[in-house]
């Protein structure tokens, strides 16, 4: 310690005076204000006044000081929307007035309207089929050239995009999986199909499984939708169970619930959320990402 | 400590007090009441709670009884030997539970950094998924881990800067009790989906209104402490005190004036309206960081770090101007949370102007933190409980230059909702109100359990290293992580669309998300270090703590 305890006692590591109080030891120096610490703070509240008279600031009895520059950020932010919406007009009106055939030989409308159409998907679509479309569990893989609803061409994409599927738009497209589960087979005919099922795509199956019953309960309950060839059907949307590919998982307990329980995803309709050149321009993006048969 | 008083005098006649008498009455009514809501509530979660208070009621009875029987006829008295007979019990409590409270408030932030980095850990169910545990977090690191440091710093440091014994005989233990109690409702209330979605201000309307009843006790302790001081002066660090506790109180009340559904349903709903809500909501939110998290921790500052330097505070005048400047500006700045919103443009303008001039008076408190160490520099070799404190002081110094900075609508309009906010409320979160906790901790435990030292200052420098790494990946992998969400949510292709979808913003957070739970488990490690210690020192008697005091570890001088 190198204070004494007098009043006002210059303190020996600074050469400054205290200001003679002490509490519990501590005792305070009486050294002036820096400098650059006041004049800093005085340049803050001088540039705070300046910016009080150029921008809205003061509130009075039923309005408030609009300052001189007259600044809105409601104006400014309506500004901002309506020159990007003004930038982009002439593409937007062109498309909308294209068919697809026109879009896919116009390079330049082609690429605006791709580019429309990741920014939609991105956030209209990515949500339930991936950022990059790749689909999950119940949500389907739209970066292949397998489809559900029709067979890829625009138009499909676009029917599809506008609908939806088991939407509650009336043209919706309406596919039902029903639920054999309820009274129609029983669980070891079930058991049976579902064995029968993953031998069609070369999936292990129990040496036990009755595939000839499977086969028999196939052509009686399943064959109308999925057909005799189990190629599905793109009208009704029932899906092809010869392939690899598989919406909710190919083992055997996923299947069993499918059948038992019945399935039935559902797209909602975005011709009620977006307008109709928004949905073009998202069906040739999800056409680029994909692919048609 | 109490039989000392009645030496030498008569035995006087046993009788409660009246704060005994009155308090027990209270609480028996208090009982009967919440035995009522209890049987009447409409949801089992408010049956739960107003079980909990009746509960307490009854446990207070019991306490207070208890304690009559106790106790020697005479109160413990004001002086012992001309010397204060300071009443370090309350903090004791506090400072325990501030302990407590960290731990848990750090562990349930790791988890939900975990929880954003991979979303599985909310694990499906209501009461561990984020949008729950997130309130838990920051009330438990606030106002569980926070609010103890304050009551046990601000009941110790008001006694010995004032050389009295704390005001009240009940009331203190009323005050760190009720309080307290107060954090296990708040905290089991988030989890039970009870929340009036207010941020920081969550605790629905019985919450409120206890919390309201501790803090006037809380003021009024205080406030009598200073009253009755044998100091001719009030030292700053209980200027600092004062404004923290009446302030919140203010904004306490202000914001959480709701009216309850019925007393038998846990839901309220708020009389502002509107945009006045949301300016009341951030009124508040900012002042709680400036008198809570700012003025309050300040006041800490400006007791530890002269005390633990031993060196004079570095200027009295800078203190009186700062101090006034910070509690007037301060209380403006809550709108630059509201820019670019429906907010008026004007109180848009009032926010960031008010907060750009707040910038040299929340500096003045890091000159006065910093410069106290002119002389005893060379301290921070040797001390690392005092490096603790002076890097705090560093943080402060760099998250007030950030606020103001963030204040300024062209800089909030790219940080704004980005995690770069986040990342500036951590490094004042944990560099500065962490870290001068931690350091007023170390300092606290051996004083109030008479130790000569801690147990290990070692520890102190292992828990020191380590949470200073974790606050740095926690704080860069923000900063980063928000300026790229922000940059990315702003950019636009050629052609005029947006360039990156929300999904893919968020997708390249995942690596900065991972980096910050890093760091925050650093943190918590750090913390779970000083724990060690600090039960070591409070559990080993003083001699062995002596013998332990190896002598390469002389002083600096």
């Amino acid at each position: 310690m190198s204070v004494t305890s007098h009043e006002h006692e210059v303190d020996a590591a600074t050469g400054t005076a205290t200001t003679g109080h002490e509490w519990d030891g501590i005792r305070e120096l009486n050294t002036p204000l820096p400098k650059w610490w006041l004049y800093i703070f005085y340049a803050t509240i001088v540039w705070s006044l300046g910016y009080w008279v150029v921008y809205p600031a003061i509130p009075l009895a039923s309005s408030f000081t609009k300052g001189v520059i007259n600044y809105s950020s409601r104006a400014e932010v309506t500004a901002e929307v309506a020159q990007l919406t003004s930038a982009r007009a002439p593409m937007v009106a062109q498309l909308a007035k294209a068919s697809f055939d026109e879009i896919q030989k116009d390079t330049k409308l082609l690429t605006f309207a791709r580019a429309q159409g990741k920014a939609a998907f991105g956030d209209n679509c990515a949500p339930c089929h991936g950022a990059g479309g790749g689909g999950s569990k119940a949500f389907p893989n739209l970066a292949d050239d397998d489809w559900l609803w029709g067979t890829g061409t625009l138009d499909d994409i676009q029917t599809t995009l506008t609908h939806g599927i088991r939407s509650t738009d009336p043209q919706t497209r309406q596919g039902n999986m029903p639920a054999f589960g309820d009274g129609v087979l029983k669980p070891a005919e079930i058991s049976a199909v579902a064995d029968y099922v993953r031998s069609l795509t070369v999936l292990d199956v129990d040496k036990t499984a009755d595939l000839k019953l499977g086969q028999k309960i196939y052509v009686e309950n399943c064959a109308a939708c999925h057909g005799e060839d189990a190629r599905g059907n793109h009208d009704l949307g029932s899906p092809n169970l010869s392939d690899q590919i598989w919406l909710y998982g190919s083992d055997k307990a996923t299947i069993v619930e499918g059948i038992t329980k019945g399935r039935g995803g559902m797209m909602p309709n975005w011709g009620e959320r977006l307008d109709a050149g928004t949905i073009k321009a998202l069906a040739v993006y999800v056409r680029t990402i994909g692919g048609a048969r | 400590m109490a039989q000392t008083g009645s030496i030498g005098r008569l035995p006087a006649q046993k009788a409660m007090t009246f704060g005994e008498m009155g308090l027990s009455v209270a609480a028996v009514i208090s009982a009967v009441l919440w035995v009522y809501i209890t049987a009447n509530a409409w949801t089992p979660e408010y049956a739960f709670h107003a079980g909990l208070f009746a509960l307490a009621s009854v446990v207070t009875v019991f306490l207070i009884v208890n304690r009559y029987q106790a106790r020697p006829a005479e109160l413990p008295t004001q002086e012992i030997n001309g010397k204060p007979n300071y009443n370090f019990g309350p903090v004791k409590f506090s400072t325990i539970a501030a302990m407590f409270w960290g731990i848990a408030g750090f562990l349930v932030g790791l988890i939900i950094a975990l929880q954003l980095a991979y979303p599985e850990l909310n694990l499906g169910l209501p009461w561990t998924s984020f949008g729950r545990l997130r309130p838990l977090h920051t009330s438990a690191v606030v106002f569980a881990f926070g609010g103890n440091v304050l009551l046990a710093c601000s009941f110790y440091v008001v006694q010995r800067t004032c050389h009295a014994r704390l005001a009240g005989d009940l009331a203190p233990w009323f005050v760190v009790l009720g309080y307290n109690f107060f954090i296990v409702i708040a905290g089991t209330g988030y989890l039970l989906g009870i929340t009036q979605g207010k941020e920081y201000a969550e605790p629905e309307w019985y919450s409120d209104l206890w919390l309201t009843i501790v803090w006037v006790t809380y003021f009024i302790v205080f406030l009598a402490t200073i009253i009755k001081r044998k100091e001719p002066h009030i030292y700053v660090a209980n200027w600092f005190f004062l404004a923290f506790i009446l302030t919140i109180a203010v904004l306490h009340l202000g914001n959480n004036t709701t009216i309850p559904v019925s007393i038998f349903s846990s839901k309220s709903y708020i009389v502002w309206s509107g945009v006045q809500d949301a300016m009341i909501q951030w009124w508040y939110g900012h002042n709680a960081v400036g008198f809570f998290l700012t003025a309050g921790f300040l006041a800490i500052m400006y007791y530890f770090i002269p005390k633990r330097a031993e060196r004079p505070v570095y200027s009295y005048r800078l203190s009186i101007i700062h101090f006034w400047a910070l509690i007037f500006m301060y209380i403006w700045a809550g709108p630059h949370h509201l820019h670019y919103t429906a907010l008026p443009d004007w109180a848009q303008t009032l926010g960031m102007t008010f907060s750009i001039m707040l910038w040299m008076p929340s500096w003045g408190g890091m000159i006065n933190g910093l410069m106290t160490l002119s002389g005893a520099w060379d301290k921070l070799r040797t001390d690392p409980v005092l490096r603790m404190l002076v890097v705090s002081v560093a943080f402060y110094g760099m998250s007030t230059f950030e606020g103001p900075l963030m204040s300024v609508k062209a800089v909030n309009s790219l940080s704004h909702y980005t995690d770069w906010t986040v990342g500036h409320v951590h490094s004042g979160a944990l560099g500065w109100v962490g870290y001068v906790s931690f350091g007023a901790i170390y300092c606290l435990v051996p004083w109030l359990w008479n130790k000569p030292k801690l147990y290990s200052l070692k520890l102190v420098n292992w828990h020191f290293w380590i949470s200073t790494l974790g606050i740095v990946c926690y704080i860069s992998a923000m900063w980063v992580a928000g300026i790229m969400q922000g940059l990315m949510w702003r950019a636009y292709t050629a052609l005029g669309f947006l360039e990156y979808s929300f999904l893919e913003t968020v997708e390249a957070m995942h690596p900065f998300y991972i980096i910050r739970a890093f760091g925050g488990g650093l943190f918590l490690a750090g913390a779970l270090i000083m724990v060690w210690n600090l039960y070591k020192t409070i559990v080993m008697p003083a001699e062995e703590i002596e013998a332990r005091i190896t002598p390469s570890l002389v002083p600096a001088e």
